[in-house]
């Protein structure tokens, strides 16, 4: 048996990532520590050359490996938006990781493999595929959010994350086996073929689609499923919380996506429904529960909650009953589009709470935010802008990503629940609006001003400069990417 | 004699509710462990019977992929349980609460 070469090359991506974590791991026992972060930066080389690859590659649909692998435009935008979320979690760790005494390369590659689950998870067209990218992502996040090891609070979120993660994976491969049994296959084109004819009378089929949808619902933290998500973000070191609410999330949602269209399609009025009701509820809980925290890494952990309530929106909009497949695919552009924005704006929160330190430790408590407008005027402007952008205040780019998002659902003629989402975004404003208030109105403590500085590497500042890039230009400017989601977007059955 | 598919399903059914329990009822991480590996070979019967009911391979390759990833999870799972039994000098998840649970 052989590979053929044409397969090897639709994921020449994939190869290219997983080669370059293996000669990490291989070179970093041997390196001296002084040269360690040359291994970073061939890694952030690597994600330059896979992003002109798939950049290139975009718009052409290709199958690989027996239909097990589709590299679409779907695929290649979500790609593009990894590699970009993983670049700067790694630029971003090169001074953070020194600053806690971490500072070790293996970190780099576990990035590096989590990248290539999540690349796997978005391009798979077969449950087993999708599967494993799943698996791949989720025990490199269990290792890294455990990184601190010395610290009981890492190692206790590393903990936790990993019992509810295999918990949900449990949940998702039992879904898994039963719509084997009824589909014969685990390709999703045979699943839709086999759930358009079974309906869901079949209680194979049913009790398979809840636990697919309960498996994701754990990866993307949506409520009742989002438990672990408090707990885990403010354990972990804060560049692995940043990637995990970012590149995770993403990655997450876009597999999620295509299992429901594409292997779950024949049903969308039903599970459309189902996520309705947990749109609601992840809106309603997070951000209310976001007001009453007092930990900054927390309060971001309740609000990524919300926003995927926020994304969550979307997905209704793609399977409601009646809607024209304009709209629908408007539905899944406009998830696109938002979890490309919440990206930048997220990764830049967290980068301003990874380079603020307090002593000793990291700055992660709402006081160490206390008249930080007085001390370091830059940095306290940057955090104001991304805490505007979260709440989706304009001009910033957080206020484009929710305007496509509620359109959809006013066009799919869902305005009440666009009006919820509007509601609940002034309520957030609320929590966000506190953080810049307390920056610029409160007068520092004198032990502060000796205890607080910035911890702010030449990386970091690249990585400050994308996000605030990203968050000024798209908000701004969103025409381009608004085209390149729209035209990327699902075809829908 | 032939079983038939029913009858596997029932088992593996049971099989994944004892470990779904477990999971939620006990508070030794080991056994909560061991409950997620109930359920994951809860998936493996299913997908074995159902892959010889429908005369299709595919089904055990599945079990395969589905055997390896289990593996690796628990070897990275108990290197974590014996990091925070460093830290805490207890396996019990009521202990764990540094973090509000």
């Amino acid at each position: 048996m052989s590979i053929p070469l044409a397969d090897l090359v639709t994921i020449l991506p994939e190869c290219l990532v997983v080669l370059a974590a293996c000669v990490l791991f291989v070179l970093d026992p041997v390196m001296p520590a002084s040269k360690k972060d040359f291994l970073a930066w061939m890694c952030v080389g690597t994600l330059v050359v896979c992003f002109f690859i798939t950049a290139a590659g975009m718009g052409e649909k290709t199958f690989a490996f027996s239909n097990l692998v589709v590299v679409d435009s779907y695929a290649s935008f979500w790609k593009l938006l990894l590699y970009v979320v993983s670049g700067m979690t790694i630029l971003l760790s090169i001074g953070y990781l020194k600053e806690e005494r971490i500072d070790l390369a293996e970190f780099y590659g576990f990035i590096m493999l989590s990248l290539t689950g999540m690349m796997i998870m978005v391009s798979g067209s077969d449950l087993l595929v999708i599967y494993l990218g799943i698996e791949l992502m989720s025990i490199s996040l269990y290792i890294m959010c455990g990184f601190k090891r010395f610290e009981a609070k890492s190692i206790e979120a590393s903990a936790k994350y990993f019992i509810l993660g295999a918990f949900s994976s449990g949940l998702l491969l039992y879904g898994i086996s039963l719509i084997f049994g009824a589909a014969g296959s685990t390709q999703l084109v045979e699943i839709a073929a086999a759930v358009n004819a079974r309906g869901l009378d079949d209680p194979l089929v049913l009790i398979a689609m809840m636990l697919i949808i309960v498996g994701f619902a754990f990866k993307v933290a949506a409520v009742p499923f989002h438990m672990w998500t408090p707990d885990v973000y403010q354990g972990a070191p804060t560049t692995v919380t940043a990637f995990m609410a970012v590149a995770s999330k993403a990655a997450s949602f876009a597999a999620f996506l295509r299992v429901l269209l594409e292997g779950f399609g024949g049903v969308k009025p039903n599970w459309s429904g189902l996520i309705l009701g947990m749109c609601i509820l992840t809106l309603i809980l997070g951000n209310i529960v976001a007001i009453v925290q007092t930990n900054i890494k927390r309060m971001l952990a309740y609000s990524s909650i919300a926003h995927a309530g926020y994304a969550l929106i979307g997905v209704v909009v793609a399977g409601w009953m009646g809607t024209g497949a304009g709209v629908a695919s408007a539905g899944v552009s406009s998830i696109m589009l938002y979890l490309a924005i919440y990206s930048f704006m997220t990764m830049g929160a967290f980068a301003m709470v990874a380079i603020l330190r307090r002593g000793g430790l990291e700055g992660e408590e709402l006081d160490d935010f206390t008249g930080l407008a007085k001390r370091h005027k830059g940095a306290a402007f940057l955090m104001m802008l991304f805490m505007i952008s979260l709440a989706g205040i304009p001009p910033t780019a957080g206020f484009i990503g929710k305007f496509y998002l509620f359109m959809a659902a006013v066009n799919a003629g869902l305005t009440w629940l666009a009006v919820v989402g509007l509601v609940f975004a002034a309520v957030s404003a609320f929590y966000y609006l506190r953080v810049v208030m307390v920056m610029y109105m409160r007068e520092p403590s004198s032990e502060q001003e000796l205890e607080t500085r910035l911890a702010l590497s030449p990386t970091a500042m690249v990585v400050l400069a994308f996000a605030v890039a990203g968050v000024v230009f798209l908000g701004v400017y969103p025409g381009p990417l608004v085209s390149i989601a729209t035209s990327s977007a699902l075809p829908l059955p | 004699m032939d079983v038939p598919v029913e009858y596997y399903l029932a088992l593996s059914g049971l099989v994944f509710l004892i470990g779904l329990v477990g999971v939620l009822v006990r508070r030794n991480i080991i056994i909560i462990l061991l409950s997620i590996e109930l359920m994951l070979n809860a998936t493996n019967i299913n997908f074995v019977a159902f892959s010889s009911y429908l005369g299709n391979l595919a089904g055990q390759v599945f079990v395969f992929f589905a055997l390896t990833v289990a593996a690796a999870e628990v070897a990275v799972g108990l290197a974590i349980i014996i990091a925070l039994y460093r830290h805490h000098e207890s396996i019990n998840v009521d202990d764990f609460s540094l973090l509000k649970w």
